[in-house]
């Protein structure tokens, strides 16, 4: 039957001839081979001076985000904990006080607001589920710790900083 | 004895033993350059300009590990092995002419530590004690596998010594003597042995590589099937003896690789550069192309090594045995007949 990619080789086992038999010259080869890499610029990013740039569609760590005002976005509507597939969002809802106006900016808001980031796959779902555009994945890599309590991120990790006035 | 000559043996022993260790010591820098570069990587930067202190961060850690004697090892042994794989590594150079004779304040003082006329044998001796360092080490350490890998290590460094032995005959059947500073001296210019011995010279290359335990011939050492190898229960610098004795076996045997084939401190038209110069500066030019040839087979040894991947060791056995010794066995008939053959017209 032809072969709808094309791509299929018939592999051929034939004996060794003489010169491959030799070993010296495949080796002279790979001499060759590796021998030209010794001259081509390395790879390397020397990472703590230098970072390497994230692709643009890179899922990081989560941030909550503020709106032109300076008030939390989020309402704690809870979609994001509906939707996230790894169950890591947690939140409980409060209402806001009247002198909390500028804090917030809709009635209702997380009081807490938690991610177990050992639970959290970087689906994306909490991203795309949230009607307000609060939630963001567009932060850096999940720094490492020792002990898992400190990988359940409340709101003093997630909330981003309060614009300067 | 006259006074002026112990000073000078001293002086040069003293001054060979550094140079043997400084070189060793960055050649395990120069390794890891090398492999980063033939790798599209960087290697060690950190450690000073270019990471030049690396080695000395790497010794300085050595030092400061925990040292472990089993408890059940033969503790005599234990501590024997390494140093006595130290010590062949380091007389190796005594007779290895570094350079023609220095004249000073009218005394001739030739740059090898002794011209015994059986330098060749006395060479080929040191370098297959070598192996007791190991064959001790992995006996003494009490363990199955170390014991395995040693044994390993002996019956390659046995099998090879067998090739190399009979590689090197065809060469002295071309020089007549055994003295390293006559063939040496045989090579003056461009009449360097590996044009007439050009099997020979590879024959000898692959079984130095052996010798040394370098890729593709790095059996004894061995994550994958005898844990570490025969240095499995070594710590802190009993194991850092052991890997450094490895690099001063390199550095050996590219100094007689250099001396034997590519003619040790000979370089073309070195008469007409010793015509302008002073007869000790020529001297030390000599010395440092040695040097130079010296280094570009250490090169060469570790660009092997980040090539070939490791023989399997029944091949390994096969190549010794079944390739590299009937090829010497008739490198040198052939050699034999062709020095008749010219002997005769």
């Amino acid at each position: 039957m032809e072969s709808l990619s094309n791509k299929k080789k018939v592999l051929e086992q034939k004996p060794l001839n003489l010169a491959e038999r030799m070993y010296l010259p495949a080796i002279v080869k790979g001499l060759g081979t590796t021998m030209s890499h010794f001259f081509k610029k390395s790879s390397t990013i020397r990472y703590p001076e230098q970072e390497r740039e994230f692709s643009i569609n890179w899922r990081g760590m989560h941030s909550l985000k503020r709106d032109e005002e300076g008030r939390e976005r989020c309402t704690a509507c809870g979609l994001c904990a509906l939707s996230c597939p790894a169950e890591a969002i947690t939140m409980i809802a409060a209402e806001r006080k009247p002198e909390e106006k500028e804090l917030y900016r809709e009635e209702k808001y997380a009081a807490v607001y938690e991610i177990n980031m050992l639970r959290c796959i970087f689906c994306g779902l909490c991203e795309e589920a949230c009607p307000k555009e609060a939630i963001y994945l567009d932060g850096p890599i999940v720094p490492s710790d020792y002990l898992r309590k400190d990988f359940i991120y409340g709101k003093d990790k997630l909330v981003e900083a309060p614009l300067e006035k | 004895m006259d006074i002026n000559f112990v000073i000078e043996k001293f002086l040069l022993v003293t001054i060979l033993f550094s140079i043997s260790l400084v070189i060793a010591m960055y050649s395990t820098y120069a390794e890891r350059k090398v492999a980063a570069f033939l790798q599209d990587r960087l290697g060690p930067d950190r450690a000073g300009p270019f990471g030049i202190l690396q080695p000395l961060a790497d010794g300085l850690k050595m030092f400061m590990k925990e040292e472990i004697i089993p408890s059940n090892a033969s503790k005599w042994l234990f501590m024997v092995g390494p140093g006595l794989a130290m010590l062949c590594a380091c007389i190796g150079t005594a007779v290895i002419p570094w350079g023609q004779d220095l004249t000073i304040n009218g005394r001739a003082v030739p740059l090898q530590v002794t011209d015994i006329n059986v330098g060749v044998l006395y060479l080929f001796g040191v370098v297959s004690l070598g192996v007791y360092g190991v064959m001790i080490g992995g006996w003494a350490s009490n363990n199955k596998y170390s014991l395995l890998s040693a044994i390993r290590a002996a019956s390659q460094n046995i099998s090879y010594e067998v090739a190399m032995g009979l590689s090197i005959i065809a060469l002295l059947l071309m020089t007549n003597t055994l003295s390293l500073k006559e063939i040496v001296a045989q090579q003056h210019g461009w009449h360097w042995n590996v044009l007439y011995q050009p099997l020979g010279f590879i024959i000898f290359m692959v079984c130095s590589f052996a010798e040394t335990n370098r890729a593709p011939f790095d059996l004894p050492e061995c994550e994958t099937e005898l844990i570490g190898g025969y240095h499995t229960e070594y710590s802190s610098m009993k194991l850092g003896f052991y890997l450094f004795a490895e690099y001063i076996n390199m550095f050996v045997s590219s100094a007689v690789m250099a001396t034997l084939y590519f003619g040790g401190y000979n370089y073309p038209w070195m008469d007409t550069v010793a015509g302008m110069v002073s007869p000790n500066t020529a001297a030390l030019i000599g010395t440092v192309v040695l040097f130079i040839k010296i280094f570009a087979f250490i090169f060469f040894f570790m660009w092997v090594r980040w090539t070939i991947p490791r023989f399997r060791y029944d091949q390994l056995m096969n190549l010794g045995w079944k390739g590299l010794i009937p090829l010497a066995i008739a490198n040198i008939i052939i050699t034999g007949i062709v020095i008749a053959v010219v002997n005769k017209f």
